[in-house]
Formats: structure tokens, C-alpha cells, sequence
């Protein structure tokens, strides 16, 4: 009887195409009348035409009347006859049809499939992608007829894994065995969950063979993309890390300073990309997808600026006092975030992600790479380099590197070590500009932004060993994909505090750090 | 004068000190109530009762600066967790509150509300205790302590210290504080306790109770205080400024600093406990961001503005530091964070003794003491992390 439907059904709208308006009265009212199995049934009958298509558009827009004798679909306060097409006054007694939320589901899906003939092909992949979790039976027909006039390779692939997901509950147990062999080329996790609810109602030991053997290809081939989706987080959220410390192993590692201010470094630089992306808005708007390119410097050079004011202003009053400096940057803080809050508002701002840095790379079918999180671990690991880099090979990281190590001979070499001091605090504080500037591009840009920050920042610096580049990088990398593994089975909070109680832990093993100073201290 | 080696143990107050502390006494045990509950509603002398919860709050802050002062101003460990001990005293007091409601909650359920929301059947393990008030006595005391034990001891025991300790304290607090912001921890989450009826039976919103609270936080806070007196006095309280002032010393000198300074942290966090405990009944409720970062350090101001190792001075801190709060916040809030960073760098800048110094200056005696500022900073460049200031003599190292 089902499979007589189907037939009756795919010859349906081959019947039907002919006529301009091929949509019956007595159709339309059972589509907008009724109960909802009865209306989803009339639905799955309708012809699959332009004018079908439009109607029901009309009803999932809450655009259609009924009264005694006609459906009525009202279009700019207009009212048209749903069969023929004609205008019709609307009468005061008309009702609203009314729609659950099955109901809208299956108006989706109805629009969906007769998208599925569409002559553009864009359509085509629209209705495809609306249809891919589909797994209801009355939608195989049309899913036929659309394979056999389906002329694009990729498209057709795409239609036979939905004619197989809508097979796997077929009642013919043969059928739903060769869907689950079909289903066994697929690698995407909506597939494995549908196997695995199947499995679970499945009866005949040829099918359940079947499906398992499917399932186990299709977990055979997510298992990698999930496992390279975690280490890319983790690699991702580690590069972020390492950006938000690369500044603060400058300024703290190098210098000693204990620099509390150092999340609010990053948020003017946030800020500052803000006010870039503002002005291309405002004077460069064609240009405005290449506003990032000038808010990279903008964003550290508005942060080193403040960062040698704080030097100059601040903190040279307090070297060698480091409980001090951590006191008075906290209050630098304090006053920083409230003059953003008074000048931007208490609200957090918008920043746009460029054109070029949406989407991502679809490595695998449930392995997507962000443009955004890839180009921030480039961006990071760029930072590193330069900074590496202006430290180990400049005049500037010469004198940086000979002052910290001791500063009396450096003096004593005609190197103006205050100077140098504000140098360093300004090329630490930029840094975290930078920091700031890529932040902005994947969280919200707001006054708080860099209180969420500053403990994993000290936390990377400490874990590696104060003064250690490249115990930075290790630290930033190692939480980074730590964090993400431990995410996996514990959530994301948890996963945070047993990293935070990891390093504690791990300080009290080796108190400084990964990589130890090298030399001889009676200080621990 | 005195020509042994030993000076000879100071007394625990001079007369005029002993004079103000029965002044102290006497203001919160008699004139606070008198002027609160005898004065009519209008009369200049009357005390609102806004003023009266307020000052009350505020003797609490000042039990946690004094608590400050002696594991920072005294043994030079400066802690920027001790939000977490504040807010374990407060959350065992709030437990005990939160049972002593009953049925009177909004879902008339013998369970907290929170749990009711929550759908849990049962109290979780750790409200067994919460029931009975001496429990939770013990509990104030007991978990604030043992936290602070264990913590202290493996801290203490791998020689973590100066910047090192300060930054792990604060990652704990932070861990603690996303701890207690879980639902399923069972602490009610980020609205934590709020909405008690009643402590020991007796309704908690009178009169008569505000008054007992209150009275109780003056003398809590005055016994601490010559506690902290007798203990700074003492020669173990000796030690631990021995211990601030260079440490590696001390050790050359044959004691072993892990017993003091495990001893006064415990003692330190203890106290922040009690005030955690006394604050939650007077304020109505804890949630919690008395565990973050901000607050912890907040609490290190209040010590550093009235003056490091000076025991008095921390509790004028707190008093002056949440009374400027406490006005601006409600006339200008948007120039408390300004007027709060504003003095985070006064002070450290212009004040390294606090009001305490400044007074002592500008009275001319003699300063807090110079020694602590050379020895911070040789114990600094001892460590071989921080550069030598131009201005310090390259031989300041104490080993």
C-alpha cells in the first residue's frame, strides 16, 4: 500500500506540471485544514509546482485566510484566490490558519524538496543542505525523482545519502540493510547518530549486521577528525595564550615587573582596532576588509604609548619592589578599565571580523578550521618571531638583555638603562596590544576583557620560568592543548580548574618553572 | 636602660593604647546601641540603621586587614587568596542560615530553594553539619583553617615565596571562585545564599539581633587585635619579622622558617573565617565574587593605606578605604574605580607606611621601619629575577 503511494506520488507531478495553476482548491484546503497528521499528509500529496511551492510558502508565513469557500493568500493586504490565482476581497469572517511547530517543520521540508527540482543550481544545494537530517519516508519519492533528473556529480552523492539516511527506517529490512552499506561511506557525526539510534530499534540480524558494520566506518573516520578538531583547539587556545603572555615575559620575565595592568594593555589594543575599523567605516569603506591591516600597528603602538607613559609615570619609581609594582599596576588597571568604560561606554563593542577571515577550511567532514583561529596561530607564532627576533639579534635586545643581567656594568658601558627600561615596558606593553588587537577578531571587545585574561597570563609566564622565552611558548602551548584535552570529559570549568590546581601543584615540584634560571642562588 | 642582648619583651599595649581600646570597647559595646536604639528618628545624635549595618560590615574588613597585616605586614607574605578564607567563614555560616529557614522558603520545601530549583531530592554530603550551629562554629574555624593548612604547608614546605606565592594564591582563589559559580557544587551558584530568616531560632531582621551582631564584630575585632598584638610581641612574633626582614638569615641562624610562617598563615586565614562568618548574618548574603581576584586584592589595599606592620593602621584602612567606597559609590560611582586606583599608587608610591607613617612623620617620630623597605629589596635582588636599582648598594644581599 506505502510503496503504491510512492509510485502514485512520483507520477503525481508529472501528471500535474502541465497546467499553470495545477493547485486544486479541495488541495489547498486540506493543506491549511484540519488536524496536523491530516495536513502533513495533504502536504506530502501536493503537487510539486511553482504555485504549490508559493502557497505554502504563504501558510509558513502566516499569510493565508480561510472562509467557508475559498483559501485566500494575502499579499500586501491584497487578497488572491489560492487555486486560481485571481483577486478576491478578503471577507471580515476569514481566519488565520494555525501553525505548531510540527507543523512549520514540515512546511520546511516540504519547501525543501520541491526546491530539489530547481533549475538554479544554488537552490539546489540550499535544499539539500535543509535536508540533510531528514529521516521521514513520505520524502523518499521525491528524493528519487530528484536523483533521476540530478545531473551534477557531487549533488547526486549528496541525494544518495539522504535516500540512504531515509531508507535506514524503511520497513523493508533489505532496503534498510543496503542504506547502512550506503551510510558506511559517510564521515559525518548526524550519520553516526542516526546509525546509532537505528541499531538500537533494529530487529533483523542482517540489518543490525549491516549497520554496524557502517557504524564502525563511520567512527573509523571520525575518529581522526575529532582528534585533530581537539589538538587544533588546543593549538588554537594555546596561541592565544602565548599572545596574551608574550608581553608579560617581557615586562615580568625580563624586567620584574609585576604587571597587573597588562590585561588592560591588551584591551586598548582591542580597543584601538575598534576605533580603526570606526574610521575605514567612516573614510574608507571599499577599503574596509583590509581594516585589520592598520589596526595591527595601531593596536601596538596605542599600547606601547601607554605603556611607556606607565613607565615613565609609574612604575620606574618602584623597580626592584615587586609586590609594590604589583599594587600600584592593579590600581593603573582600575583607572584604565573606568576611563574605557567613560569613553566607550560600560558596553561591550562590536569589532567585525574581515570577509577574508570568516569561514574556514573543511578539512573533513566534521573538521572545520576557522580562517579566523588559523590566522591568530600564525599572527602568534609572527609575534614570536619578531619578538625573538628585536630580543636576540638587535642592538635594542642587546641592551635589554644586558641591562636585566646586570644593570651597574651596564651603566658603567654608557647604556642609558632607564631609557632602555622604558624601551622594554613599551615593546612588552605593544605586544600586548597585539594581544588585544587579535582577541578583539574571536571574543567581545569590553572593558573586562582583560581581567579574563591576566591569571592565565601569569600563570603561562610562571609555569614556563620567569625570563624563559622559550618556557613560554612550551607553557602557552602545553595549557593550551591540556586544557582542551581534559574539556573533552570534564566541561569546560572544570577543565580550567584542574589546570589552575595542575600549575599550582606543578610550581610546588619545580618553583621555577619548566626551565629554571641557570646559575647559583641562595634563594630558592 | 636595658644593656642585655635580648631587648626586653615589649608590653602589649603602652597606657594611652590600652586607654583608646577601652574607648573602642566602650563605643561599640555601649554608644553604637545607645545612640541607635535611645535616640529619636531626627536627632543629629541618632544612628540609622543603614549606619549602623555599615560600620558593622565594615569592622569585619577590618578583622580581614588585620589579618593581612600579619601574614603581609609582619612576615612579608603578601596573600591574594584570602577572599577564599573570607568567603569558606562566610559560606559555612551561610549553610547554617540557609537551614535554620526550613520551610519558610519560597517552594516551602525542607531544602535550601536553590536545591528545590535545581531539582535535587536530597542535602548533597557536605550540608550534613550545616544543622547545628556548634558544627558550624566548628566549621568556620575548622575549614578556612585546613584549607589554608594544606595549602600553606606544600607552598611553604617547596619555598615558594614573594611573587611567586602571591600569584598562586590568586590562581587559587580564581579556581575556588569558578568552583563555587557551578550549580552542582551545591553552594547555589552565582547567586549563592541569600534571603535568611532566622539564626538560633530567633528572627535574624530585628532590632535587638542587628545590635547582638554588631556588638559581637566590635569585640570579635577587638580580641583579634590583642591577639595580633600579643602575637607580633611575642617571640614567635619576633621570628616572623625576622623571617620578613631575611629569611635566609634566619635559616643560617638555625630555625626552620616552615613552622612560623605556616602557623601565622593559618592564623591569618582563621581570622578571615570569623570575619567571613559575622560579615554573611549582617549583609544577608554571599555569592561567589567575594572569592575574585579583585576583592582579594582590594583587601591588601586596605592594609597598605593604613599602614603595613602597624596593626592599627590596617584597621583604619579598612574604615577609610569602605567608607570612601561606601559615599562614592552611592554620590559618584563613577569615580570609585578612579579615586580606588588613585590610591593603590598614592600609596605605594608616596606612602610605603600608609596613614600611619605619614602621621608618624608628620609628627616627627620615628618611622614604621626603614629596615623592611632595604630588606624587601634585597630579598628582590637576591633572587636574581629583578634588576638592580642604581640607587641601592650592589652589596645589599643578605646571604
Amino acid at each position: 500500500m506505502r510503496k503504491l503511494l510512492a509510485q502514485f506520488l512520483l507520477f503525481l507531478p508529472l501528471a500535474w506540471s502541465a497546467g499553470a495553476h495545477a493547485l486544486t482548491a479541495e488541495a489547498a484546503r486540506a493543506m491549511a485544514t484540519g488536524d496536523t497528521d491530516e495536513r502533513i499528509a495533504a502536504l506530502n500529496q501536493a503537487p510539486a509546482d511553482a504555485a504549490t511551492a508559493a502557497f505554502v510558502q504563504a501558510m509558513s508565513d502566516d499569510a493565508v485566510k480561510i472562509t467557508a469557500d475559498r483559501v485566500i493568500v494575502v499579499k500586501d493586504d491584497k487578497g488572491f484566490d489560492a487555486a486560481t490565482g485571481a483577486e478576491v476581497p478578503i471577507p471580515e469572517d476569514a481566519e488565520d490558519i494555525v501553525n505548531n511547530n510540527r507543523m512549520r517543520g514540515a512546511f520546511e521540508g516540504t519547501l525543501a524538496s520541491l526546491k530539489l527540482m530547481s533549475p538554479d543550481r544554488a537552490e539546489r544545494v540550499a535544499a539539500i543542505d535543509a535536508l540533510r537530517e531528514e529521516t521521514d519516508e513520505s520524502r523518499l519519492p521525491i528524493v528519487e525523482k530528484a536523483l533521476a533528473g540530478e545531473t551534477d556529480e557531487s549533488l547526486k552523492t549528496r541525494l544518495q545519502a539522504i535516500r540512504a539516511r531515509i531508507q535506514l527506517s524503511s520497513s523493508d529490512a533489505t532496503q534498510r540493510a543496503a542504506a547502512a552499506a550506503e551510510l558506511g561511506h559517510s564521515a559525518s557525526p548526524a550519520t553516526r547518530t542516526l546509525l546509532i539510534e537505528q541499531l538500537r530499534q533494529e530487529d533483523d540480524a542482517n540489518a543490525k549486521a549491516a549497520m554496524r558494520q557502517a557504524l564502525a566506518a563511520v567512527e573509523g573516520r571520525l575518529v581522526w577528525g575529532e582528534r585533530l578538531a581537539a589538538l587544533f583547539s588546543g593549538i588554537s587556545l594555546g596561541s592565544i595564550l602565548l599572545l596574551v603572555a608574550l608581553g608579560l615575559a617581557i615586562t615580568y620575565g625580563l624586567m620584574g615587573v609585576i604587571n597587573m595592568a597588562h590585561g588592560e594593555l591588551m584591551m586598548i589594543g582591542a580597543y584601538a582596532t575598534y576605533v580603526v575599523q570606526g574610521l575605514f567605516q567612516k573614510y574608507l569603506p571599499g577599503a574596509f576588509d583590509w581594516y585589520l591591516v592598520a589596526a595591527v600597528p595601531a593596536a601596538f603602538l596605542a599600547s606601547a604609548l601607554v605603556g611607556a607613559a606607565l613607565e615613565r609615570g609609574v612604575i620606574r619609581f618602584l623597580y626592584g619592589r615587586p609586590l609594590e609594582t604589583l599594587l600600584a599596576t592593579w590600581g593603573i588597571s582600575l583607572m584604565l578599565q573606568q576611563l574605557v568604560r567613560s569613553l566607550f561606554g560600560a558596553q561591550n563593542v562590536g569589532v567585525e571580523n574581515p570577509a577574508w577571515m570568516s569561514g574556514g577550511m573543511q578539512l573533513m567532514e566534521n573538521l572545520q578550521l576557522p580562517w579566523n583561529r588559523v590566522i591568530i596561530v600564525g599572527f602568534a607564532f609572527a609575534v614570536l618571531g619578531g619578538m625573538a627576533w628585536l630580543i636576540g639579534r638587535t642592538r635594542l635586545g642587546l641592551f635589554v638583555r644586558g641591562v636585566t643581567q646586570n644593570r651597574p656594568i651596564a651603566s658603567c658601558m654608557g647604556v642609558n638603562t632607564a631609557r632602555i627600561d622604558t624601551y622594554a615596558f613599551a615593546l612588552g606593553s605593544g605586544i600586548a596590544g597585539l594581544a588585544g588587537c587579535a582577541l578583539s577578531q574571536i571574543g567581545n571587545v569590553g572593558p573586562d576583557l582583560g581581567q579574563g585574561y591576566i591569571v592565565d597570563a601569569f600563570m603561562v609566564v610562571v609555569l614556563g620560568g620567569v625570563g624563559q622565552l622559550a618556557g613560554t611558548v612550551y607553557a602557552a602551548l602545553g595549557l593550551g592543548v591540556l586544557n582542551k584535552l581534559l574539556e573533552g570529559w570534564t566541561g569546560a570549568v572544570l577543565a580550567k580548574i584542574a589546570v589552575l590546581v595542575f600549575i599550582i601543584v606543578f610550581i610546588q615540584k619545580r618553583p621555577q618553572g619548566i626551565f629554571a634560571m641557570k646559575g647559583r642562588s641562595a634563594e630558592a | 636602660m636595658n644593656h642585655s642582648i635580648l631587648p626586653q619583651r615589649a608590653p602589649l599595649l603602652s597606657t594611652p593604647g590600652w586607654s583608646a581600646f577601652f574607648a573602642a570597647l566602650l563605643g561599640v559595646c555601649a554608644l553604637v546601641p545607645v545612640l541607635h536604639l535611645m535616640t529619636p528618628a531626627d536627632s543629629v545624635f541618632h544612628l540609622s540603621e543603614y549606619m549602623v549595618a555599615l560600620v558593622g560590615k565594615i569592622m569585619c574588613y577590618a578583622i580581614v586587614a588585620l589579618a593581612m597585616d600579619l601574614i603581609w605586614g609582619y612576615t612579608g607574605i603578601l596573600s591574594l587568596g584570602h577572599g577564599l578564607y573570607f568567603a569558606l567563614g562566610g559560606y559555612a555560616m551561610g549553610m547554617y542560615l540557609m537551614r535554620q529557614i526550613g520551610r519558610d522558603g519560597n517552594y516551602k520545601s525542607d531544602l535550601p530553594d536553590f536545591m528545590v530549583f535545581l531539582d535535587w531530592k536530597t542535602l548533597p554530603w557536605h550540608w550534613t553539619l550545616s544543622e547545628s550551629f556548634i558544627a558550624t562554629l566548628f566549621l568556620i574555624v575548622a575549614v578556612p583553617g585546613l584549607v589554608a593548612f594544606v595549602f600553606g604547608y606544600f607552598a611553604f614546605r617547596s619555598r615558594i615565596k614573594g611573587v611567586y606565592f602571591s600569584i598562586i594564591t590568586q590562581a587559587m582563589t580564581f579556581a575556588a571562585m569558578l568552583l563555587f559559580f557551578r550549580n552542582e557544587t551545591g553552594f547555589g551558584g552565582n547567586n549563592g545564599f541569600t534571603d535568611f530568616k532566622r539564626i538560633l531560632g530567633l528572627p535574624i531582621a530585628t532590632q535587638g539581633m542587628r545590635m547582638t551582631l554588631f556588638v559581637m564584630t566590635g569585640c570579635t575585632l577587638l580580641l583579634f587585635f590583642l591577639l595580633s598584638r600579643w602575637l607580633v610581641a611575642s617571640k614567635f612574633g619576633r621570628v616572623l619579622q625576622a623571617i620578613r626582614d631575611a629569611e635566609t638569615r634566619v635559616m643560617f641562624s638555625g630555625y626552620k622558617p616552615l613552622p612560623y610562617k605556616l602557623t601565622i598563615w593559618v592564623i591569618s586565614a582563621v581570622m578571615c573565617g570569623v570575619a567571613g562568618a559575622l560579615y554573611v548574618p549582617q549583609v544577608g548574603i554571599i555569592n561567589p565574587s567575594e572569592m575574585s581576584t579583585s576583592a582579594s586584592i582590594e583587601m591588601a589595599v586596605w592594609a597598605a593605606v593604613g599602614g603595613r606592620a602597624t596593626l592599627i593602621g590596617p584597621i583604619l584602612g579598612a574604615f577609610i578605604v569602605n567608607g570612601a567606597k561606601s559615599w562614592l559609590t552611592v554620590t559618584a560611582p563613577e569615580y570609585w574605580l578612579y579615586f580606588l586606583g588613585a590610591l593603590f599608587i598614592v600609596v605605594t608610591l608616596f606612602l610605603p607606611d600608609g596613614i600611619v607613617g605619614l602621621w608618624k612623620r608628620l609628627t616627627g617620630r620615628k618611622s614604621g621601619s626603614p629596615a623592611r623597605e632595604a630588606a624587601e629589596q634585597s630579598a628582590a635582588r637576591e633572587k636574581g629575577q629583578l634588576p638592580t636599582t642604581p640607587d641601592a648598594p650592589a652589596t645589599g644581599g643578605a646571604a
